[in-house]
């Protein structure tokens, strides 16, 4: 389910109230364990059922690194290999548990150019069926002028 | 998270609870979270390619030294959003010395005065530069600051933040991180009530009027109320024939065949459970009459006024069975 690599826009093509292509991630009990492992995340309510059932949660739900991870993916999956992402500030809500499905989008809210790089800043939003699990602005510049 | 507790107080002698509460935890603003961390590994390509293949992330400067190396970072380097994993405390962390674990107490004094839940709402990450296979990650913790109590949807509690430092083995900051949790005494409501369940779809409302209606549905049968007095059929149904006034009817079965009406597809607001884009379709039955209902089985940009369909009723869960439209087709699997 990994996004091909494009390359990266000008930042002279990015402009304010520009979209993202929207990313629909399914939430598999696969997904949330490979990504809490790979985080190194061993907190039990991210991979065993039973023990998240026992701390009041229906099932095993995301940790919070895979959701900076994926914000952070839905970024450079537009913004490619030439972007360099300087911050990300997180707003956590719903958890995604298996079953749902995570429909991230993006809209650029601002831009400007500081030196030789264009900085984008953009507002991310992650909803799954119970409502916003993420939204999230991250600031990304691009190289300028060149 | 577990912490051995030391409250400094003698249970025989309460303190009035709330104010002596405040007051220790705010002791612990300013104080390390816990000891310096030195990263177990350096950062490295292994841990990069899992990271990539676990959250789908295909830029190739992460994997491919290649296209790495042709990109303005020269070379291949982490994914920024990983910056806290270099000096994750692991499957087996070290239990830290007494005293050490200035959050475990804190922790453990706010599970002892009843606020026992916690849940992280913020997470703020400055990168001052992208990290390369190589690099070795010390973490420095502190308690930043921590709230008066506040009331939330959760439950009262106290908002705590704890702040991140990064530094490389040449002593330089890299990057930052805020994270705030809440810790909580969960609402009576929310306690007592069980795990929040995934919303169901609505139920229709059944009356004397329409019971006739969705019982048939509830036996696979599509019912259109019929007026014994002028023999014309009404939907929805209602007491009175608009035609002759009589207040008799009885009703009669639906083939279930009609065609699409009028339809239109929501996209906003969305409201759980249901997935978007879905069609809402009003159904001119061949009988004449017409009803709402959603055109499933299609993608919703091809449906068309005047198209054919064929009722089906599906079960949307242990108490609700819905009529629903999909396409005619002559020849489709049943």
């Amino acid at each position: 389910m990994s996004t091909a690599a494009r390359p990266s826009p000008r930042f002279e093509e990015v402009h304010l109230g520009d979209t993202l292509p929207e990313l629909a991630m399914e939430i598999t009990p696969t997904l949330i364990v490979s990504a809490a492992l790979a985080s190194r995340d061993f907190q039990d309510v991210h991979h065993d059922a039973t023990l998240a059932r026992q701390h009041g949660m229906p099932d095993i739900f995301m940790n919070i690194l895979a959701t900076n991870g994926f914000v952070g993916r839905f970024i450079t999956d537009w913004a490619g290999p030439e972007a360099q992402i300087r911050k990300i500030s997180v707003r956590l809500g719903a958890p995604n548990f298996p079953g749902d499905t995570m429909r991230m989008t993006g809209t650029v809210t601002a831009t400007e150019l500081q030196g030789g790089e264009g900085v984008i800043d953009v507002d991310v939003r992650g909803r799954n069926r119970l409502g916003d699990h993420v939204v999230a602005s991250v600031s990304v510049s691009l190289p300028a002028g060149g | 998270m577990t912490a051995q507790v030391e409250t400094g107080s003698s249970p025989q002698a309460p303190e009035p609870e709330e104010e002596s509460l405040a007051a220790r935890l705010q002791r612990f603003v300013g104080r390390p979270s816990r000891p310096p961390v030195s990263a177990a590994d350096p950062v490295n390509q292994p841990m990069v390619r899992h990271w990539c293949e676990a959250i789908g992330d295909g830029n190739p400067v992460y994997t491919d030294p290649q296209a790495a190396g042709a990109s303005r970072h020269r070379g291949l380097v982490a994914p920024p959003t990983m910056l806290q994993v270099w000096n994750m405390p692991g499957l087996r962390p070290v239990p830290p010395l007494p005293g050490e674990d200035q959050l475990g107490e804190l922790i453990g004094i706010l599970d002892q005065a009843g606020y026992t839940a916690i849940v992280a709402t913020n997470c703020e990450q400055e990168y001052a530069r992208y990290l390369r296979p190589g690099d070795l990650l010390s973490a420095t913790s502190m308690i930043e600051a921590i709230s008066e109590e506040k009331r939330t949807a959760l439950g009262s509690g106290y908002f705590i933040n704890l702040h991140e430092t990064y530094t490389d083995q040449r002593g330089e900051v890299v990057g930052t991180m805020m994270l705030r949790v809440l810790k909580f005494r969960p609402n009576e409501r929310a306690e007592s009530s069980p795990p929040a369940a995934p919303p169901r779809r609505p139920r229709p409302v059944v009356n004397d009027d329409n019971r006739f209606f969705w019982e048939g549905v509830g036996r696979g049968e599509l019912l259109i109320q019929r007026c014994t007095g002028c023999a014309r059929l009404r939907h929805p149904p209602r007491p009175m024939c608009p035609h002759c006034r009589s207040l008799e009817w009885d009703t009669r079965r639906s083939g279930g065949r009609g065609t699409v009406y009028s339809y239109v597809i929501p996209h906003h607001p969305p409201v759980p459970p249901f997935t978007y884009p879905h069609v809402v379709g009003l159904i001119e039955l061949v009988e004449g009459t017409r009803l709402v209902s959603n055109v499933i089985d299609i993608d919703p940009a091809e449906v068309r006024i005047g198209m054919p369909v064929e009722v089906c009723f599906i079960t949307v869960d242990d108490e609700l069975v819905l009529p629903q439209f999909r396409p005619t087709v002559g020849n489709r699997e049943r």
